[in-house]
């Protein structure tokens, strides 16, 4: 299962806790884990990334393993140990006051 | 009894305040929506208990949300957690915060540009949800004003949108210019004796008019002048704030320009300016009296460059002639170190007898009026800024 973290607002309108879990077959990209969120939690399409081009809203980043995978390839592999649940993908609003 | 309910956006969630019909004592409830902005909620005219709210965030972008009970509940119109948002075929559905521009051949317009601020062209980018109107006949219905300005219909109550690709794609869209809001459309308004008339607002396009329902528009800005175009009188680029129209006299418009406020008593072809003895003319909104279509309301600001009302007083201006000749009413409001300002989509009346006026303020709060303006009260003080009221007078 995949460990996913996403923000305070999303979380109240998907009614989640802090951690979501997805269920994600091979290979596990920041691509995938967005369509499963997107398709368990149909209240979040459009709140992440864009409903038309797909784009990642600008406001937010994704984290994982310590590093900013914002820009890497929506279709690339993520680090095994995100594919294996070892550690979260990170959904994170940037700080940008407000 | 009747019963007031008013719906309240403001940068930071909703609020709805209740009343019985003498005004006096108000429930407060909220925030709803908490740390969203919440630009416009409206209810439907046909069933008060459906209310529509737009919700939207810089980080998250647009949602919408509705109401069947009169705002004790919310959810997010379209596919419920758990059905596939895919159709058998494959296909993504259509869901109710997508507002996609119709770009196809056989119903939509290319992606055409406006001007930026700058004077260069730019593609149409979907932004947010300024104003939500539900029709006046069909809970089921409602149209979303939407920067970059466009018009959207929902006839299965906020699911599913669709373009009405004839206003942006008309032909003057490349003449369109974004106000220091953003290039929004705010004002939409059905013409009750009319089911295919309907009149929009651009800020900064202007006024636009169609008797189609939808399928075609024409501008209405005749007799409008504004220095902050090359053409001060031209077919459109007016920065028009708000629109209203009393339901008894459809025809008769009332317009608050960016500075001016203007009348037209023949349904926009034509319009003239009623500013009269106003200490200043600029502002955002208008609104006329429910049962006496020619008294009309204003809260002049004191300049585009100082977003707040005139002298440190904050006053409402009441003409009931219709323009030209105004009083000031300021009974009950905050008259000296007052710096606020009340946004275009921030004034609304009630339907009872004596019919009370209602606004809030960049400073949170919200007035009620319920001697059509006499004097006035603080129903909350400390909103967070407000961007938009509307009133439901239930019976």
């Amino acid at each position: 299962m995949i460990r996913l973290i996403i923000p305070q607002h999303l979380r109240i309108l998907a009614h989640v806790g802090s951690e979501v879990s997805l269920d994600i077959g091979a290979p596990v990209t920041t691509c995938a884990i967005l369509d499963a969120l997107e398709e368990q939690y149909p209240m979040l399409r459009g709140t992440i990334r864009d409903q038309v081009t797909h784009a990642r809203r600008p406001f937010l980043r994704f984290f994982a393993c310590e590093v900013d995978l914002s820009h890497e390839s929506p279709d690339a592999p993520l680090p095994e140990s995100v594919a294996i649940g070892k550690e979260p993908f990170l959904i994170i609003a940037a700080i940008a006051g407000g | 009894m009747s019963k007031i309910r008013v719906l309240v956006g403001t940068r930071k969630g909703a609020f709805i305040l209740s009343s019985d019909g003498k005004r006096e004592k108000w429930d407060v409830s909220g925030p709803h929506f908490a740390g969203w902005e919440i630009y416009h909620m409206k209810g439907s005219p046909v069933d008060p208990n459906r209310i529509y709210v737009s919700q939207t965030s810089g980080w998250f972008g647009q949602l919408i949300q509705r109401s069947d009970d009169g705002g004790k509940t919310w959810h997010q119109p379209g596919t419920p957690a758990g059905e596939s948002t895919k159709t058998p075929d494959g296909m993504p559905k259509s869901e109710s915060n997508k507002f996609a521009y119709d770009t196809t051949p056989a119903t939509g317009k290319p992606l055409t540009t406006h001007q930026f601020y700058d004077g260069t062209q730019r593609p149409w980018e979907f932004k947010r949800v300024w104003h939500l109107e539900p029709s006046l006949t069909d809970p089921e219905t409602v149209y979303a004003g939407v920067e970059d300005a466009a018009i959207f219909r929902s006839t299965d109550g906020a699911r599913n949108w669709q373009e009405l690709t004839g206003l942006r794609g008309h032909g003057t869209g490349p003449q369109w210019q974004p106000g220091a809001g953003g290039m929004c459309l705010h004002t939409i308004i059905q013409d009750p004796g009319n089911p295919l008339r309907m009149y929009i607002a651009i800020s900064a396009a202007g006024a636009f008019r169609t008797d189609d329902s939808g399928e075609t528009w024409k501008p209405i800005n005749r007799g409008l002048h504004s220095q902050y175009i090359p053409d001060p009188n031209a077919e459109v680029g007016h920065c028009v704030h708000h629109i209203a129209m009393h339901p008894s006299q459809p025809d008769v418009l009332f317009m608050q320009k960016h500075w001016d406020v203007m009348r037209s008593d023949n349904a926009g072809d034509s319009w003239t300016e009623v500013s009269g003895n106003l200490p200043t003319d600029f502002g955002f909104v208008i609104d006329v009296h429910a049962n006496e279509p020619d008294t009309i309301y204003v809260v002049p600001i004191k300049s585009d460059s100082e977003h707040f009302v005139p002298d440190g007083k904050l006053r409402v201006y009441r003409s009931r002639t219709g323009g030209n000749e105004w009083e000031a009413l300021s009974k009950g409001l905050p008259q000296s170190n007052c710096y606020v300002n009340v946004l275009r989509d921030a004034m609304a009346v009630d339907q009872l007898d004596k019919c009370g006026i209602y606004f809030g303020t960049s400073g949170g709060q919200v007035y009620v009026s319920p001697d059509a303006g006499d004097s006035w009260n603080a129903i909350v003080h400390n909103l967070p800024a407000v961007l938009s009221v509307e009133v439901q007078t239930l019976p």
